[in-house]
């Protein structure tokens, strides 16, 4: 709540998180006029956020982000009220975080030994991030996207089998090893210590099964399971290990949608992040309606640049546009713009990244009434000025 | 080991030998920028013809050094002779739609330099704003600049960028895009521009700049007069694109023109009208010229060394227009696939590398007409915090 009047202007929050949003909505009242001289108008305004969860994803593996990168994006987040930063750090091309436990991962699996996270730089960016009320949800994705992995942990990824023989190549984790699961147990032990925040992104997306396919000790396991040819039981037996794993260090997950889609048994908790755009809000429907809380990425995949002024299609997006009651409606907490970096390194994530998520911050921010483009042009064409 | 690289004594000096000396020219179309490298156990030497030849040699030299583990320079034994196939390698900047810093121009020279490109094509003032202060009519920049201020480019500016394109062999080609793209000349210039009518009445817009009275060629005069002593190279590009007729259909006094000059409806008549005139304008000042395609494409009368450039993209149709111009004698650049402004996901890099710029039906003797393109940067969505990573 934040009253400007004279002779004190006054903002009330029931938490530090809420006055930081408030001193950056002040900021915002603040202009300059034509001699230097700094003014604000006499304003009343009662705030708060749509949705809880809006967050940023940030991939820092397909190309390695400095410290500094992660530092200026977390300032622009809170610019643009985010809240989450999600830290996809890990996937087949590098890792890049350097674990205590398990040094060899990022000694064998980054891109050097210069382009890595040691404590200390995970600390920093948790630090820095928490002064500004945001929240980072570090992502270990597995069973999939882990070809890094493999470099520094030996037997951790399934060896694929070309005519009977290993062909050399490793595909996703292996499901079928105890070691996995005492390695996992290991592993995200360190995770739950080291990130402080209640959630860990466990990925689950896009698993390829047809190096498990190839594998002998994993067709064994299937016939012994009863799972018969659906690998999809056998993805959903592996992520049930993790969730099981990851609970019991007191910690809530997030999964992409296709381990609610492979029907796994999920936690209650487990927040199902939609990400494919084809039908979405059929999707959201159905997560919902299982009774699972969701959170949306599918319209704002950012790395997807295209010419022109595209922030009017993330900013057009209504998350409650899907079928379902109102108590669906209420288990979707918010989304997240995703940057992938297949194509983004430090040369270009800030003009990538920005303006172009301010319209999705104000999309989750702000209420969903809030939907005039020429308005949101002229503002948001002053918030990049004062951005930059 | 068989293998390992068998280190000779270190190599101390590339000698540079260039037969036709001269620091003190500005590059041409014309400029001889072939070059030999030679390295080998005893020697390093490079030679080029001119000290353009010389810059580009210098450059390649610069991409054959490693570094190896230890952190030694080495570079290999060599034996280069280059050349470029085409003579104009361009870059387009816009700096209408979006004001750029000096900086932001200077930088990108040196990354033309880092690719030989060898002509920036300023695409300087355009609708939006006019950012080039003229000495003849400071009112221009005055009225017509984003700030007057902070958003222009002086004539300090202007001779800047002029000198530090020539330290790298690259020549500056200034565009004052008219009679169409003008808006921005309108508020420093009244009378210029062509008053919209609503039926009967002005309706306060404008539109192109106005062909049909005397004053305005006495203007354009005055400022190409300016504008070919400030800008040394013999080219300069006068624009020609996108004249929409509306304006100039709505407006009685060039409708009663249209009748007295016996025009019928045909509008690009009156276009063809006013181009030929800037045309004989800017070449009793001694210049060549540059031209978007419209200009021929709309049958204007041009001299044979008038350059056509080709732009609109539309399934390939630019090959069609690439054999059109040539076969018409006229020599052509090319830029229709190289809209770099149009981003897309992913690596469309490739795209604009498979372009084949005389893959068009036509003689050899046409083919040599194509003197080379250039990838165009417009401005739109562009400007300091995004215009390298964009381009680069």
């Amino acid at each position: 709540h934040l009253t400007v009047i004279e002779p004190v202007a006054v903002l009330k929050a029931s938490e530090v998180w809420g006055a930081l949003r408030g001193l950056e909505t002040f900021s915002q009242l603040v202009y300059e006029d034509d001699y230097g001289s700094f003014l604000v108008n006499e304003s009343e305004i009662n705030d708060f956020p749509r949705f809880a969860h809006r967050g940023v994803l940030l991939d820092t593996s397909r190309h390695y982000l400095p410290l500094k990168s992660i530092l200026t994006n977390l300032d622009a987040m809170a610019f643009n009220k985010f809240n989450v930063l999600h830290w996809h750090i890990v996937d087949d091309q590098s890792f890049p975080y350097q674990s205590i436990y398990f040094p060899e991962l990022s000694d064998k699996g980054a891109y050097s030994s210069n382009l890595v996270y040691t404590p200390t730089d995970v600390r920093v960016v948790i630090e820095y991030a928490r002064l500004r009320g945001i929240r980072v949800i570090p992502e270990f994705d597995t069973p999939g996207h882990t070809q890094s992995w493999g470099k520094g942990q030996k037997d951790l990824l399934t060896p694929c089998y070309n005519g009977g023989q290993p062909s050399g190549s490793f595909g996703p984790v292996n499901p079928v090893w105890n070691t996995t699961y005492d390695f996992m147990t290991k592993f995200f032990k360190e995770i739950s210590s080291v990130f402080p925040d209640e959630f860990i992104h466990l990925g689950g997306d896009e698993v390829n099964f047809s190096c498990w396919k190839s594998n002998p000790e994993v067709k064994e396991f299937m016939k012994k399971q009863g799972f018969r040819t659906d690998y999809t039981k056998l993805e959903s037996y592996y992520v049930q290990n993790i969730l099981d794993i990851v609970s019991s260090y007191n910690k809530g997950q997030m999964v992409w949608q296709e381990v609610f889609d492979h029907r796994a048994q999920l936690k209650p908790e487990t927040v199902v992040q939609v990400w494919k755009a084809s039908n979405y809000a059929h999707e959201l429907s159905s997560v919902t309606g299982a009774g699972f809380t969701a959170v949306l990425s599918a319209p704002w995949y950012l790395d997807y640049i295209s010419y022109g002024q595209d922030w009017k299609k993330y900013y057009s997006v209504e998350p409650l546009n899907f079928p379902g009651s109102e108590k669906q409606k209420k288990l979707l907490i918010g989304g997240e713009a995703c940057l992938w970096g297949e194509f983004v390194d430090a040369t270009n994530l800030t003009p990538r990244l920005w303006p172009r998520a301010s319209a999705v911050g104000e999309r989750l921010w702000s209420s969903s009434n809030v939907t005039n483009l020429q308005d949101a042009y002229k503002r948001l064409t002053n918030h990049r000025c004062r951005m930059l | 080991a068989e293998n390992e690289p068998s280190w000779e004594k270190p190599c101390a000096e590339l000698l540079v030998y260039v037969s036709t000396p001269g620091c003190n020219e500005f590059p041409s179309l014309d400029s001889k920028e072939s070059y030999k490298l030679s390295v080998s156990k005893g020697s390093m030497l490079l030679w080029a013809e001119t000290v353009w030849g010389a810059l580009r040699g210098l450059e390649t030299f610069s991409q054959l050094i490693g570094r190896d583990e230890n952190g030694t320079y080495y570079i290999n034994e060599t034996e280069i002779v280059d050349f470029p196939r085409f003579p104009h390698r361009g870059l387009l900047l816009d700096t209408s739609r979006h004001y750029l810093p000096l900086r932001a121009i200077l930088e990108t020279l040196d990354v033309m330099a880092y690719n030989k490109f060898n002509v920036f094509h300023w695409h300087i003032v355009d609708d939006p704003s006019f950012p080039y202060e003229s000495s003849t009519f400071p009112e221009l920049s005055r009225k017509g600049a984003f700030n007057a201020m902070t958003h222009v480019y002086t004539a300090g500016d202007v001779r800047a960028v002029i000198e530090y394109a020539r330290l790298r062999g690259i020549r500056v080609i200034a565009e004052f895009d008219t009679p169409g793209h003008t808006l921005s000349w309108g508020p420093g210039a009244p009378g210029l521009l062509t008053p919209c009518y609503v039926a009967t009445v002005p309706s306060g817009i404008y539109g192109p700049i106005n062909p049909i009275f005397n004053s305005t060629y006495q203007f354009v005069t005055s400022l190409f007069q300016e504008v070919s002593t400030v800008f040394p190279d013999f080219f300069l590009h006068l624009g020609g694109d996108e004249v929409d007729f509306t304006c100039w259909r709505s407006n009685p006094e060039i409708r009663a023109f249209m009748v007295e000059m016996g025009f019928g409806d045909d509008y690009k008549k009156l276009e063809s009208f006013y181009i030929q005139r800037l045309l004989d304008i800017v070449s009793s000042l001694g210049k060549g010229y540059i031209v978007w395609q419209e200009v021929f494409d709309n049958d204007v009368k041009l001299r044979p060394d008038t350059i056509i450039h080709v732009w609109k993209e539309n399934a390939m149709q630019y090959l069609k227009e690439m054999a059109n111009v040539t076969r018409a004698g006229y020599r052509a650049l090319l830029s229709a696939p190289w809209y770099l402004n149009r981003i897309s996901y992913g690596q469309d890099w490739i795209e604009a590398y498979k372009v084949e710029p005389l893959y068009f039906e036509g003689v050899p003797e046409q083919k040599a007409l194509v003197i080379g393109g250039e990838a165009c940067m417009w401005g739109e969505y562009v400007d300091v915090t995004n215009l390298t990573p964009r381009l680069w």
